[in-house]
C-alpha cells in the first residue's frame, strides 16, 4: 500500500505544477458553464413547468460540473499509458514488484486530484458570489453535503476504473484509437454531461441510471443540488458501490489476462 | 500559382493520410459521433419543450447544422494553424520563412484535416430534414443567404484559427481560453445567438460576429425579417479576418525562433 501512496503523492505535487494550464482552464470552463445555464434559462423562460429538475438545482448541476470537470471527463485520459503500451516501455513497470493495475488506477486517481484541485476552488468561489438565479447555492444539508463528498470520490472511482478498462484493453488492441472515441463519446452523453439525466424522457432515464455511466458524475451532482429523494440517493450509492467493484474485478481480471501473455511493442 | 501549389498540399496530405486507411475511417467516425450526440442532446431537449424562444426543433436543426458545416470547411483546411504552437515550439516555422513562398498558405498546406468529413456529413443530414421540416418558402434571395452564411462564417472561423495561431508566437503556447471561441461556438451556437439574451446578441454582432453569420441570416432564412439588407451580412463577418491578419503579420514580424 506504502508504495502506491507515494505514487499518488509523486503525481500529485507533478500535477500542481501546471497552474498556467489550470488557469486557462478555469476560464475556459468558466464560460462554458456560463453559456449552459444560458441555455437553460432560455428552455426555462419558455415552458418551466415541463422543466424536470427546479432551475436553481440545474444551475448548482451545471457549475459543480465545471468544477469538477477533472474528475469525470473521460477525454483526459492517460496518454503516457497509451504510449508506453504502444512502444514498449511498459516491459520497465511490469519489472518492478507492484500490480500495474494498482499503479495505474493511484496515478490516473492522482492526476485528476491534483488538476481538480487546482481548477474547483476559484470556479466555487466566484460561482457562488453571482446574483440569485445564476449563482452556485449551498447545500440543502450538511447529509446532503456530506454524501455529495462520499459520492464525488466514488464517482471518481467508478470514472477511473472505467478508464482503466480502456488501458488494458489496448494490450489486446495496440491502437487506442477507436476504442477511445468509442468509450468516450458514450460516456458523455450516458453520465449526464450533455444533458442532465432527469431530462431525458421517464422511461430512457430509469434505463440509464442502471448503467455504470450514471455512477460516475451523475450522482453526486444530483445529490448536491438536492434533486434526488431519500431513497433515490441510497440505491444510487449502492449502485456506485456495485459497478465500483464489478469494473474493478473486470479491470484486474483483464489485466491480468493481458500481463500472462503480453507481447512487447517497439524496440 | 499558388493555387496550384495549394492543391498540390493538398494531394500530399491525403494521399500520406490515406496510408492508414484505418485510422482514417475510425476518426472520421469518431467526428460523427462526437457532433451526434450533440444533436442527440438538442433531440431529448424538444421532446420536452415544444421551442426555444420562439424557434422550433427543424429550425434550430437547420441553424446548428449551418454552424457545424462551417465550422468543419474551415477546421478542414485550416487545421494548420490549430497545430501551429507545435511549429513555434520545435523551430519548423524557420522552414517555412526561408522558403520563397506566402508563410500562411505554406501553413495552411501543412495540414488538410479530411476526417472532418464525419462531421460534415451529419451537418448535410440535419440540414436537409431542417430545410424539409421548416416550411420555408426558397427564393433566390435565400439560397444567396445560405450561401452567404457558408462563406462568412467559414471566413470568421478561419480568422479564429488565425488569431489562435498568431498568439502562439506570443507565448509559445496554444492559448486554451481560445477554445472558448471555436469550439464553444460550435457547440453553443446550435441554437439562435438570440436565445442567449441581448448582451450576448451585442458582443456577438460587434465584437466576434457570430451573430452575422448565424442569427440575423436566420431570421431572414425563416422569414420573420424581410429587408433585404439581411443576406448581405453575413458577408460583413469577412472583414473579421482584417485585424486576424494584421496580428498574424505584427507576430511573424517579432518571431524569434526557438527550438533547435
Amino acid at each position: 500500500m506504502q508504495k502506491y501512496l507515494s505514487f499518488f503523492r509523486l503525481r500529485f505535487s507533478m500535477g500542481l505544477q501546471y497552474r498556467t494550464a489550470a488557469f486557462a482552464g478555469v476560464i475556459t470552463q468558466f464560460a462554458w458553464g456560463a453559456m449552459g445555464i444560458l441555455v437553460y434559462r432560455a428552455f426555462y423562460e419558455v415552458d418551466s413547468t415541463a422543466f424536470p429538475m427546479t432551475f436553481s438545482a440545474v444551475v448548482s448541476y451545471i457549475w459543480m460540473q465545471q468544477a469538477f470537470l477533472a474528475f469525470f471527463t473521460v477525454w483526459m485520459m492517460e496518454n503516457e499509458i497509451f504510449d508506453s503500451i504502444i512502444n514498449g516501455n511498459i516491459s520497465y513497470e511490469l519489472c518492478r514488484p507492484i500490480h500495474i493495475y494498482d499503479m495505474w488506477f493511484f496515478r490516473t486517481i492522482a492526476n485528476r486530484f491534483s488538476a481538480a484541485t487546482l481548477r474547483c476552488f476559484p470556479i466555487l468561489v466566484v460561482a457562488s458570489f453571482l446574483p440569485k438565479p445564476f449563482g452556485l447555492q449551498p447545500p440543502a444539508s450538511l447529509i446532503h453535503f456530506f454524501l455529495f463528498l462520499i459520492t464525488l470520490l466514488l464517482g471518481l472511482a467508478v470514472t477511473v476504473s472505467l478508464c482503466i478498462l480502456i488501458y488494458s484493453l489496448t494490450f489486446f488492441t495496440i491502437s487506442p484509437a477507436g476504442l477511445k472515441i468509442l468509450f468516450t463519446s458514450m460516456v458523455e452523453f450516458f453520465s449526464g454531461a450533455v444533458i442532465p439525466l432527469p431530462f431525458f424522457p421517464e422511461k430512457i432515464q430509469k434505463m440509464m441510471e442502471l448503467l455504470p455511466f450514471a455512477s460516475m458524475q451523475n450522482v453526486a451532482l444530483r445529490i448536491y443540488s438536492a434533486d434526488m429523494t431519500n431513497r433515490q440517493m441510497f440505491s444510487a450509492v449502492t449502485l456506485q458501490i456495485f459497478w465500483l467493484i464489478t469494473l474493478v474485478s473486470c479491470g484486474k481480471k483483464l489485466c491480468s489476462m493481458a500481463e500472462k501473455k503480453v507481447s512487447i511493442q517497439g524496440g | 500559382m499558388w493555387l496550384k501549389l495549394y492543391i498540390h498540399y493538398i494531394s500530399i496530405n491525403i494521399r500520406s493520410m490515406m496510408q492508414y486507411k484505418t485510422s482514417f475511417l475510425l476518426t472520421a467516425i469518431g467526428q460523427f459521433l462526437i457532433s451526434f450526440q450533440v444533436f442527440l442532446g438538442i433531440f431529448f431537449m424538444f421532446q420536452r419543450f415544444s421551442n426555444v424562444k420562439g424557434f422550433t426543433y427543424s429550425e434550430v436543426l437547420l441553424c446548428f447544422s449551418i454552424m457545424l458545416l462551417e465550422f468543419s470547411i474551415a477546421e478542414m483546411y485550416a487545421r494548420g494553424f490549430d497545430q501551429f504552437s507545435g511549429m513555434v515550439r520545435h523551430g519548423t516555422f524557420d522552414r517555412i520563412l526561408v522558403r520563397p513562398q506566402n508563410e500562411i498558405l505554406q501553413v495552411l498546406g501543412s495540414k488538410f484535416e479530411l476526417t472532418r468529413i464525419g462531421r460534415m456529413l451529419q451537418a448535410i443530414i440535419m440540414f436537409i430534414y431542417g430545410i424539409s421540416k421548416s416550411e420555408i418558402n426558397w427564393t433566390v434571395s435565400k439560397i444567396f443567404t445560405v450561401f452567404f452564411m457558408l462563406i462568412g462564417g467559414t471566413a470568421l472561423f478561419t480568422g479564429l484559427f488565425l488569431i489562435y495561431a498568431a498568439l502562439c508566437f506570443f507565448t509559445l503556447e496554444g492559448l486554451e481560453f481560445m477554445n472558448v471561441f471555436t469550439d464553444g461556438a460550435k457547440e453553443y451556437g446550435k441554437y439562435p445567438i438570440g436565445i442567449y439574451g441581448k448582451r450576448m446578441l451585442q458582443f456577438t454582432t460587434f465584437v466576434i460576429p457570430y451573430a452575422l453569420v448565424q442569427y440575423y441570416p436566420l431570421l431572414y432564412l425563416l422569414g420573420r425579417k424581410t429587408n433585404i439588407f439581411y443576406v448581405f451580412l453575413p458577408l460583413l463577418a469577412i472583414l473579421f479576418l482584417i485585424p486576424c491578419y494584421l496580428l498574424w503579420k505584427w507576430g511573424v514580424h517579432r518571431y524569434q525562433s526557438s527550438g533547435s
